[in-house]
């Protein structure tokens, strides 16, 4: 698919891109208290991912090679799973909470919730979903379009520019 | 123990991934942790002879997980250890140089400590852990060699053989548990459950034992098993995996083995396997082939032995599942050496290997007059045992006894014709043929010395009998505090030695009389045979089933979801028709009343759009409405999930729609318009009465307030929706996230496979068969 770059998008991305990620982890991390989660924030998260994608199509393979979604994937299911776990190895059972005040200077009193890290799981696991179907749906469709891409072909403009508008 | 448990699967995952291109350094790793297992089971058993360890599982349902290294165990576990090192040791020179060796010796290492969790584990549910454990490990290294379609299959058999046996085990074992209220060996033992449920308990247990150690008619799979590189097959054959049911058996017997049932039904499948096992073993030409069969006989021996739960025959059991160990993993290897060696094993072809091996021929000379009985080997103290034991348990068990008397003679003849057959075969000169050349001479080192460790150990263990005896008396009270006896290198003459003489003496004229080549089954039906026909039975089957109930087009799964969603609603809306009607307002304000016409409008524009592309945003649209509700009726974390979705599935509908034709298509020879518009209205109406009735027929109180007076004190969070996802209702949780990334692993490869059709120029399934929508 060749479309135009949009220079709104690009630098909206430019701009949002950092800031929607930082916005995401403050969701997942305040979710205990207030309205947010790992649910939320990776869902947050991913609409980073999702703009970026929009901006940049092709040049976001390289994100992709960084961020492999399965492997992300993966991770936050093997985090919500040892989580879910370790109370076990301590003798208590399955997917007990347990609650660690501490005080550290400067910041003051801090207090860890174990699910918190159950949270951290699911908010990865979830980026992993959309990134995974966004490389499955998107990407990997852009580049079968680019196979298919016939240079010389007099539509092959314009076919693009109509698909592009229609997105 | 659990320590020692976790060593194997640590050691074994850093064999799998980093050592795996370093074979020599994972074999040295991999035997490292088979001698600590060996050295710390002997330390642990002398310090504290009743070491036991104990885990809460699942409290509420009374699952332990339970291990106690009694002396049995501790025998088990030396057993595999041992011979897991000499295998091990073996394996480095026969076929290192393999690309599967590291998977080889990472899976080796999971197997060994599989069977030692199993031998050690004192609850029948922990002990069905390990066996699921050694059967999948099993299937993994009898399937070594991927390549070849024979492997594949023979390992699938095993796996499809012995993974029934465990559902059995698992009914069984659960049957144990609601019958005598307690899964655990110890506490079966002293309550002494009886009844019907009991016995059909047991008897599903027995049905996994005969499984897993090949018991007639089950049997099949372990000469399929052959496909496997030998080393595997020593292991499988002599310490581990057929082992795996005779102790179960052993476990067992003391419990129920007074039961005249059990007794009989593992006194005719013992005999029938010991017995057919023999038989078939005497029409090999496949020197590996015959000592698979070999295996089969002999565990048959065992099964009686350990079954019929006679105090004398449990301790000749467990001698003679030493005995058997030892000069079977011998074998194997010096069938293994032969054939490394000739690069044959067939017993009509090899010819002169005597001569020229002359030091191999001894050693398997050793080991085989071992497993035919001959003084002064272990084998011999040991069957003598059993026969001791079976004219002994006359007055114990009755009938039963001289029935299993008369099969261990008969199988004893064949299993001595069997092992003359095998020396004869391997090492001797036969007229007519060529002495066969050596292609790769064996080193001594490497692959004689290891089998020689084993021979070693059938001679002086009957040379010094008694001694050894001695040390078995701990395993076999571990099984049966009655348990008693000895061995004796000489046991004087008397019934049981003269049988002895009279069945190596017929056995070694057997051997002359029947030909060396092979000859037809005389039983007609084999176990092999059912096996195939309900295999391909069910195949069919299920291809039939998959076929009718997916078609392939969307329309008609809709169609199927829709039509039961109104058969469910139906009935709920019609038991209590008009419930809560009453309640209905349709507006609480006037921003409501504003929200809810909008997503009218939108549901409205939906129907009638002919654009795929704007039905989809209007789909959005009617998301966000949903999504303002919910601010309204105050749950903010919804309405946020709800938009982040919206958006999301607007980005990924976008992504789709590139794909599909930019109108729809109204014309469906499966599902006409009209029909479409029937099941489309009254699934509407039916949701829609169902929620209406839904609010007002609550009978039990919310479970909501409770929630929100525990989450902070519990759970440490004020955001009580977050609470219940990762707190109070995190398995639920967990079991959707996992859902969730099975379905993105799904979506990913069918996306790709569908890509790598249409590049090679199939037509979708839907274009070519459904005819659903189709423009191009």
């Amino acid at each position: 698919m060749k479309t135009r770059r949009s220079l709104i998008l690009d630098e909206a991305d430019r701009w949002l891109f950092t800031v929607v990620l930082l916005v995401s982890l403050y969701l997942t991390f305040r979710g205990h208290n207030a309205p947010g989660g790992g649910f939320i924030g990776g869902l947050v998260a991913s609409a980073a991912f999702v703009l970026r994608y929009l901006a940049q199509r092709h040049s976001v393979d390289r994100i992709y090679d960084i961020f492999r979604p399965h492997i992300i994937l993966g991770i936050g299911l093997l985090i919500s799973t040892v989580t879910a776990i370790a109370p076990v190895l301590v003798g208590d059972s399955m997917l007990e909470s347990h609650i660690w005040k501490t005080n550290i200077p400067v910041f003051g009193d801090i207090k860890i919730v174990s699910s918190t890290f159950f949270d951290i799981g699911v908010y990865l696991l979830v980026i992993g979903v959309v990134l995974s179907i966004l490389v499955a749906l998107g990407v990997n469709q852009d580049a079968d379009d680019i196979d298919n891409f016939d240079i010389n072909s007099p539509d092959a403009n314009s076919s693009g520019n109509e698909t592009g508008n229609m997105a | 123990m659990t320590i020692l448990l976790l060593a194997h699967l640590v050691v074994a995952a850093i064999i799998l991934t980093a050592l795996s291109r370093h074979p020599r350094m994972a074999a040295a790793l991999g035997i490292a942790v088979l001698l600590a297992s060996a050295v710390t089971t002997l330390i642990l058993s002398t310090h504290t002879p009743q070491h036991t360890e104990t885990w809460d599982w699942i409290g509420g349902l009374g699952l332990r997980f339970d291990l106690a290294l009694d002396g049995f165990a501790t025998m088990m576990v030396l057993i595999i250890s041992l011979l897991g090192v000499v295998v091990l040791w073996y394996s480095i020179e026969y076929f290192s140089d393999h690309k599967a060796y590291g998977r080889f010796v990472g899976v080796f290492v999971i197997f060994a400590g599989a069977m030692t969790g199993l031998v050690m584990s004192a609850d029948l549910f922990t002990m069905f852990i390990f066996w699921e454990l050694t059967s999948v490990c099993s299937f993994l290294l009898i399937g070594l060699n991927d390549e070849s379609a024979a492997a594949r299959s023979s390992a699938l058999r095993a796996l499809l053989v012995t993974g029934a046996g465990g559902l059995c085990l698992l009914a069984g074992v659960t049957l144990f548990q609601v019958g005598a209220g307690t899964s655990s060996f110890s506490e079966l033992a002293t309550s002494a459950p009886g009844g019907t449920l009991i016995t059909v308990a047991s008897l599903l247990a027995l049905t996994g034992a005969f499984t897993k150690s090949a018991q007639f008619p089950f049997h099949f799979w372990l000469p399929g098993a052959m496909s496997a590189p030998t080393p595997v097959s020593a292991y499988l054959h002599s310490a581990t995996m057929v082992k795996a049911g005779i102790v179960l058996i052993a476990r067992l017997a003391p419990i129920v083995g007074h039961d005249e049932l059990w007794r009989w039904i593992v006194v005719l499948a013992g005999g029938t396997t010991m017995i057919f096992g023999g038989v078939r073993a005497m029409r090999q030409t496949d020197a590996k082939l015959l000592l698979a069969h070999s295996t089969v006989s002999q565990l048959g021996f065992l099964t009686i032995l350990m079954g019929l739960g006679v105090p004398g025959a449990t301790y000749a059991g467990v001698a003679h599942l030493l005995a058997h160990a030892v000069f079977k993993a011998g074998l194997f290897l010096s069938v293994g050496i032969v054939d490394h060696a000739m690069g044959s094993r067939d017993i009509r072809k090899l010819s002169g290997v005597g001569r020229s091996m002359p030091l191999v021929a001894w050693l398997t000379g050793l080991s085989a007059a071992s497993m035919a009985g001959l003084i002064p080997l272990f084998g011999f103290a040991t069957k003598e045992k059993g026969l001791v034991a079976l004219l002994d348990a006359d007055e114990k068990a009755g009938g039963v006894a001289q029935v299993a008397l008369l099969f261990v003679v008969v199988g004893s003849v064949l299993s001595v014709a069997y092992s003359v057959r095998l020396i004869r075969g391997m090492f001797g000169t036969k007229p007519g043929l060529d002495d066969t050349p050596i292609d790769h001479a064996p080193t001594w080192f490497g692959l004689v010395l290891p089998m020689g460790l084993t021979v070693v150990g059938s001679v002086i263990a009957g040379v010094f009998a008694a001694t050894v005896g001695g040390w078995l008396d701990a395993p076999a009270k571990a099984l049966d505090p009655m348990a008693y006896g000895k061995l004796a290198l000489w046991p004087g003459i008397n019934t049981a030695f003269i049988i002895s003489v009279g069945v190596i003496v017929f056995g070694a004229l057997l051997a002359s009389v029947i030909p060396v080549r092979p000859w037809r089954n005389p039983v007609r039906i084999s176990g092999e045979a059912i096996f195939q026909f309900l295999f391909d039975g069910l195949m069919t089957t299920s291809k039939y089933i998959t076929r009718f109930a997916q078609s392939g087009s969307l329309l008609v799964y809709n169609a199927v979801i829709f039509l039961v969603v109104i058969a469910v609603l139906s009935t709920a809306v019609f038991n209590d028709f008009g419930a809560g009607f009453s309640d209905v307002v349709f507006a609480d304000s006037f921003n409501q009343a504003v929200v809810v016409l909008l997503a009218c409008a939108f549901t409205i524009g939906i129907v009638f759009t002919q654009q795929r592309f704007v039905a989809a945003l209007l789909m959005g649209g009617l998301g966000f409405a949903c999504a303002l509700i919910f601010v309204m009726f105050g749950a903010p974390d919804l309405a946020l999930t709800q938009i982040l979705v919206e958006t999301l599935i607007i980005v990924v509908f976008l992504l789709v729609l590139r794909q599909l034709p930019r109108v729809f298509e109204h014309r469906n020879k499966f599902a006409p318009r009209s029909a479409r518009m029937v099941i489309a209205s009254v699934v509407g109406m039916a949701m829609a009465m169902f929620a209406m009735m839904v609010s007002s027929s609550r009978t039990a109180p919310t479970v909501g307030d409770q929630y929100t007076e525990l989450a902070l004190p519990e759970a440490g969070g004020n955001n009580v929706v977050n609470v219940i996802l990762v707190d109070f209702r995190a398995t639920d949780t967990l079991g959707e996230i996992t859902v969730l990334a099975v379905a993105a692993i799904g979506v990913a490869n069918l996306v790709r496979m569908a890509n790598r059709r249409r590049r090679a120029g199939v037509p979708h399934p839907s274009e070519a068969v459904i005819g659903d929508e189709v423009q191009r």
